[in-house]
């Protein structure tokens, strides 16, 4: 057994930059949403098809992104 | 092995991992930020650690006790002579975290896979969902060695004193205060900005596209162009202290500093004291 298929690809949800890897084992696909910088990975899904786990993905990583606020950079 | 000078020891790329997946005297760990990743397909033979319950101390704010270290080791089948490799996903975060831990109380052999998880299932590696059946060892761990760790009054006495090289690993917009955590990720402090001092070194400056470290000259080129050049005490810190494991292991291992602290304190603990200086931008 093995990852198959394996892909990565840059986006940009909401003004964010991620990154999308996407990659099926047996009959499985997995999607991990990682923003770009840090490269902390904050969303994963599943699914039968690569469609399924990458938009399953990205619909919890919008999610996720409107809850992080932007503040001044400022004192 | 990596043949690259500094980090020899301690990096292992995935093909040698490959080509040790049988030897007895090696040990493999995964060790996640997705703690569900591990059950997808691991390296044959890994056990899996999660750091939420296993690689700290789950009552009290503070790493693994030592006891409960043994247990882990001993129940995973290593004892103190074996070669430990850790990998784990997120560039290795949480596998430079069990790494610290790990030198913290003694062990002498452990190594990182250069790349971690993502390497692995990208060059299509073998996995397997089995759990491991290594036959259960004796370890017995040494009191901690603190000489690796900062606490937080000596950050507030670097600050003061400016005795140490303060090192910021995370990301530009969390160093400025722009957001107070990694986007998507929840807000674990009350106030954004970074330590009084603090020069800026993202940890991911020091990672290739692929996940593995860049070359102990590149690495060390990047410091010394924020003036961190290990003429003084360094000490790493981030938002919970495992991305500096990870600036810590670099500094460290591939560049040969002697006094490299990792403060897991971190900004979680800095930016929500009272009255703790901030400096913004």
């Amino acid at each position: 057994m093995r990852a198959e298929e394996f892909s990565e690809r840059k986006d940009t949800i909401d003004g964010w930059a991620v990154n999308l890897v996407t990659y099926r084992i047996a009959d499985r696909w997995y999607c991990t949403i990682d923003n770009v910088d840090p490269g902390a990975r904050f969303a994963r899904a599943e699914g039968g098809t690569r469609e399924d786990a990458e938009r399953t993905a990205l619909e919890k990583a919008q999610k996720y992104l409107k809850q992080t606020r932007r503040f001044p950079a400022s004192g | 092995m990596t043949a690259q000078g500094q980090g020899s020891d301690v990096l292992v790329s995935t093909d040698w991992v490959a080509q040790h997946l049988s030897d007895p005297s090696v040990r493999i760990a995964e060790v996640d930020v997705d703690t569900a990743a591990y059950d997808q397909g691991h390296v044959p033979g890994a056990a899996g650690w999660n750091w939420t319950t296993q690689l700290c101390d789950t009552l009290v704010r503070d790493v693994v006790p030592k006891n409960k270290l043994e247990e882990l080791l001993g129940a995973s089948g290593i004892d103190n002579a074996a070669t430990i490799i850790l990998y784990g996903d997120n560039n290795n975060w949480f596998a430079a975290w069990a790494f610290w831990q790990l030198k913290l109380y003694g062990h002498q052999d452990v190594r990182i896979m250069d790349g971690g998880r993502k390497k692995w299932l990208a060059e299509g590696k073998e996995l397997s969902t089995e759990a491991p059946k290594a036959a259960k060892k004796t370890y017995s761990a040494k009191a901690p060695d603190n000489s690796l760790r900062a606490f937080l009054p000596e950050v507030q006495e670097s600050v003061k004193g400016g005795k140490a090289s303060l090192v910021d690993v995370r990301s530009p917009a969390e160093f400025t205060g722009e957001i107070l955590a990694p986007p998507g990720l929840p807000e674990t402090c009350q106030r954004g900005g970074h330590i009084p001092g603090a020069k800026s070194m993202p940890w991911a400056k020091l990672a290739n596209d692929d996940g593995t470290f860049k070359s102990p000259a590149e690495i060390k080129a990047l410091y010394d162009g924020v003036g961190v050049t290990g003429d003084k005490p360094i000490i790493a810190y981030c938002r919970i202290g495992e991305r500096s494991s990870h600036s810590w292991f670099a500094l460290k291992y591939l560049l040969g500093y002697n006094n490299v602290k990792n403060y897991d304190g971190s900004w979680t603990e800095w930016g929500n004291l009272v009255g703790a200086p901030v400096e913004k931008p």
